[in-house]
């Protein structure tokens, strides 16, 4: 590891008692890394430590070259096994986490030691590409104060014994002391909009749950499972009704029979073309990453801010896929009229294979037959849904090679997902142009903070019909079962319209709690995560600090750093006074007096000397300072200064007058 | 001595007039990150790119908190070594080549200080502890080479405490001399008759006891009749007489032909034998008499005219 000589000998690595800190201080910091790595690894790592652990409270030797050699390779071997790689966000975290257990088979030195401490600090940095969560917040702090800890330690090698508790103060303290200057520069340190470099390919890769871009039969049910949050509204108005809340999200058009998927060629935008009616509904969104490029607005938006485009199917897309937790101000109107129907998307929206799913398709056919207008041929296949004993339900039998015959002539049972595509199948055979739009119904409203939560088990999947004369119309056929057809267990919740039965008072109590901790993750989320560019420039123009220039900025940065470590020093010197005892005081109020005056104590004179020789030289102070003097050695040197006696004197002191020096 | 610091206009940078006392202040400390420090410091940057890069606010977070710790430590460091007093001792004394000790001692004031070093240099500190309000006494060993005065060099008093990432030091020019002996010359035999006195039964030696006398300073402790201390009836010197004892008169004539330095070793060795013997000595020099006596104080006052003659070297 030593790539330079080395002018003196290292320093040698303090007692047990701190190389034990520091190995309790890395126990607590890896130990929750390794949750994130495949259960080997992460054994791997934690028996590493736990070996050093008991070595050196049974005073085991470091194990030789040859140990460490096999377990390095072994280490790396591990990486390479699960990751087939040593680079990237996951092998990375997992080959710097294998590293510092490594490195503890030969700790020889101080230098080793503190090298280690500064590997856990930057593992802890590791740890956020993974998780940002208000419990990441408090991982934060509690690795901060394990791993400064084990620096006391290792900074007192003459300690007789191990003082955990002192230098667990100290590291508190200290913490406590540099928390402001974090939240300052926190604040102020210039953002940047995006990344220096390029990133791995699995920086942001995080086992999201969210809607994928086609509709398979099974795919949405298994979201339903997913109490993860979707994303967060705040609505600047009265949130609208129930069942009015339908979050559109991707539009699918094209359908093989089983599976369906977006148009490719859709993604030009468009101006928008819509009567509206009603109120406007104004809301914002805090959208979680989901690695997709869209966004999620109420059915249907017609303002959004920039960096947002409309396709010509009304899907609001990014330019890049949504990485990091994204706010957006949306307006939509829940009551519209869209009348442009281009001829490719009619063409599109009545397309359907002819090989599979023949029955469906020869039933839509019949409603044609039978000379039914398209809103007629609309309201038969809901007749159907909700007159036949449909089923809604989370666990559907699997589907066959002609899904939505099976599923509506033989199991009729299904979950929305089956419904919308079967709808959709029917309708396109009726000749009634059909899309397919997935998103999120519903969300549940946090009495905490007023804000709406949408859930990714709020998925849902639903039809839009094209109507001559009304254009494209929402048609949920879920919506249409009938509450005693839902299946005991399933989403309710989109049923019972809002309407909750009565609780009792052990789920009362945890539906509070997970409200409480919900909104205080939006709050994280809103100011601690989602702090960025954007944010910092409204925060500052609040603050009447955008006029500066990025120089004035940093200097007032420097500035308030500057003027918080000098209160930090004054605390220091305050409580090293109020230790020192009214005695010291007074006499240090005193000698300050004297210097003022001309007449300064002499370092190593005591208050018989210095009353004589004020007595001598400066006559003029002697009569006022000499019975202070002379109280002050009574109280100092004799038995039991009584503390009204001591206060007297202070007293005294304090209201001494002395001439100024010239 | 000076109690006090005269204040000089041309000092070296950071290092002062000796005084019996320093005390350390804004204006002594100066402190600096250690290797460690600009280690960390660069793990920091490393953080800070990282964080802009992935823009991920916790890492920020963590990295300006740390950076904040890194600043605060820079006070806590300071502060471990603020108002400290290091006070000179008693002056030493010691034979030139052996280590002279110079004592001092450190006063904590309020608050308890950790992991002090105090040294010459880096290479050769010692590591102590200062319980709150609490006094140390130190010794510091100091390498002699040639006799006469000894200042106690200027002194590093260091801490690297709480974090280790910063050092914190001043420079503290304690006012204490040791005086340092020649350093004696090989064993050898004493003088038969170095010089006029040398006496039989009238004389004091150490080997028949005698009669009992009060005792005058310059008396070699050993001679103290302890039992009679015992019984109050003050400090009685035991006298001893017979054949051996004697007078020895060491003279710097009765040497001649040897150059300064060589015949002050054996002056020296003869000084040092013939208190171990207990015999009564006294010290001849050119323009310098010292009167016949023993005893410890005896002794320091011949020592001390050998280490200073010719004013030292």
């Amino acid at each position: 590891m030593v790539w330079w000589r080395r002018s003196k000998p290292p320093e040698p690595l303090p007692g047990r008692g701190a190389r034990l800190t520091l190995l309790g201080a890395l126990l607590l910091v890896v130990a929750p890394q390794t949750l994130d790595m495949p259960l080997p690894l992460g054994l791997y790592a934690m028996a590493l430590i736990l070996w050093r652990y008991q070595g050196e409270r049974r005073g085991w030797a470091l194990p030789g070259r040859a140990v460490r050699l096999g377990a390095t390779l072994a280490g790396i071997a591990a990486v390479v096994g699960s990751y087939h790689s040593l680079f990237g966000r996951e092998a990375g975290t997992a080959l710097l986490t294998l590293m510092l257990c490594l490195k503890l088979l030969e700790l020889r030195s101080l230098r080793d030691a503190m090298l280690v401490i500064f590997l856990g600090y930057f593992l802890v940095v590791a740890g956020f590409l993974y998780s940002q969560s208000p419990l990441a917040g408090g991982y934060l702090l509690f690795a901060a104060l394990a791993l400064t800890t084990a620096l006391g330690a290792l900074s007192h090698p003459n300690a007789a014994r191990l003082r955990l508790g002192l230098y667990l103060r100290q590291a508190g303290l200290m913490l406590l002391q540099a928390l402001p200057i974090m939240v300052l520069l926190f604040i102020l340190f210039p953002r940047l909009g995006g990344p220096l470099w390029g990133l791995p390919n699995d920086a942001f890769k995080q086992g999201r749950t969210g809607l994928t871009d086609s509709l398979r039969l099974g795919q949405i049910s298994d979201l339903v499972d997913s109490e993860a949050v979707a994303f967060r509204v705040d609505f600047d108005g009265p949130v609208p009704a129930r069942n009015q809340l339908y979050w559109r999200g991707p539009v699918l058009w094209v359908t093989n029979g089983r599976e369906w998927h977006p148009d490719e060629h859709t993604e030009g935008s468009i101006d928008i073309l819509l009567d509206t009616e009603g109120p406007p509904v104004d809301y914002q969104v805090t959208l979680e990453p989901h690695g997709k490029r869209w966004i999620f607005a109420l059915d249907l938006p017609t303002e959004w801010p920039v960096p947002y485009a409309m396709s010509e199917d009304r899907q609001l897309l990014a330019r890049f896929p949504i990485q990091r937790a994204v706010q957006y101000r949306i307006r939509s109107y829940t009551h519209y009229r869209d009348t442009d129907l281009p001829d490719w998307q009619r063409r599109y929206a009545t397309n359907l294979p002819r090989t599979l799913n023949r029955q469906a398709t020869a039933l839509g056919h019949r409603w044609v037959a039978e000379g039914l207008d398209p809103q007629q041929r609309v309201a038969r296949a809901l007749a159907l849904f909700r007159e036949q004993p449909y089923y809604y339900t989370r666990r559907p039998p699997i589907a066959g090679a002609n899904p939505v015959d099976e599923f509506l002539f033989d199991s009729r049972r299904g979950f929305c997902e089956h419904y919308a595509s079967a709808f959709a199948w029917l309708m396109r055979a009726a000749e009634v142009p059909t899309r397919i739009v997935i998103g999120y119904q519903g969300g549940e409203l946090n009495p905490v903070n007023g804000a709406l939560t949408v859930r990714q088990s709020d998925a849902h999947a639903w039809a839009e019909v094209y109507l001559q004369g009304r254009g494209w119309v929402r048609v949920d056929p879920t919506s249409v079962i009938p509450p005693e057809r839902v299946e005991e267990g399933a989403d309710q919740a989109r049923f019972d319209d809002g309407e909750r039965p009565e609780m009792g008072w052990a789920s009362a109590l945890l539906r509070g709690l997970r409200n409480q901790w919900d909104a205080l993750d939006y709050r994280w989320q809103l100011w601690v995560i989602g702090y960025n560019q954007e944010r910092q420039r409204a925060l500052l123009r609040a603050l009447g600090l955008d006029g500066l220039e990025l120089r004035d900025l940093g200097l007032f940065l420097v500035g308030s750093v500057a003027l918080l470590l000098a209160t930090v020093a004054a605390w220091l010197g305050w409580r090293d006074r109020r230790r020192a005892g009214p005695l010291e005081r007074i006499r240090r109020r005193l000698d300050q007096k004297l210097a003022r005056a001309g007449a300064p104590r002499h370092p190593a004179e005591g208050p018989q000397a210095l009353a004589t020789r004020l007595a001598l030289e400066h006559p003029r102070l002697a009569p006022a300072v000499g019975p202070l003097l002379a109280q002050y050695a009574r109280l100092h040197y004799g038995p039991g200064a009584s503390p009204e006696a001591v206060k007297a004197l202070a007293r005294a002191v304090a209201t001494l007058h002395l001439p100024r020096a010239h | 001595m000076a109690t006090q610091a005269a204040p000089q206009p041309a000092r070296r940078w950071g290092h002062t007039t000796p005084a019996r006392e320093v005390r350390l202040g804004l204006r002594r400390i100066y402190i600096l990150p250690t290797r460690h420090g600009i280690h960390f410091a660069l793990v920091l940057l490393a953080m800070l790119f990282g964080a802009i890069n992935y823009v991920n606010s916790l890492a920020f977070a963590l990295t300006f908190l740390l950076g904040g710790l890194l600043l605060v430590s820079i006070l806590h460091t300071y502060r471990n070594l603020r108002g400290l007093t290091l006070r000179a001792g008693r002056h030493p004394s010691a034979f030139a080549g052996d280590p002279v000790h110079f004592h001092l001692s450190i006063d904590g004031g309020p608050g308890e200080r950790l992991a002090l070093r105090l040294g010459l240099d880096p290479s050769s500190q010692q590591l102590f502890d200062l319980p709150a309000a609490g006094v140390i006494e130190l010794v510091q060993p100091v390498p002699s080479q040639h006799r006469g005065w000894l200042a106690l060099p200027e002194l590093t008093i260091e801490t690297r405490y709480p974090l280790g990432l910063f050092r914190a030091w001043a420079y503290a020019q304690l006012d204490s001399q040791a005086l340092i002996y020649p350093r004696p010359a090989p064993r050898g035999p004493l003088p038969e008759g170095g010089g006029e006195g040398q006496s039989g039964s009238a004389g004091r030696g150490s080997d028949d006891f005698v009669a009992l006398r009060p005792f005058h300073s310059g008396d070699s402790l050993r001679h103290v009749h302890w039992k009679a201390e015992a019984r109050e009836q003050g400090l009685q010197v035991k006298l001893f007489g017979g054949n051996r004892s004697r007078q020895l008169w060491l003279d710097w004539e009765g040497l001649p032909g040897l150059a300064v330095e060589p015949r002050l070793a054996l002056l020296t060795r003869w000084v040092v034998e013939a208190e171990q013997q207990g015999l009564r000595y006294g010290l001849l020099l050119p323009g310098q008499r010292i009167p016949l006596g023993s005893g410890d104080g005896h002794r320091h006052r011949c020592l001390s005219a050998l280490a200073l003659y010719g004013g030292g070297r």
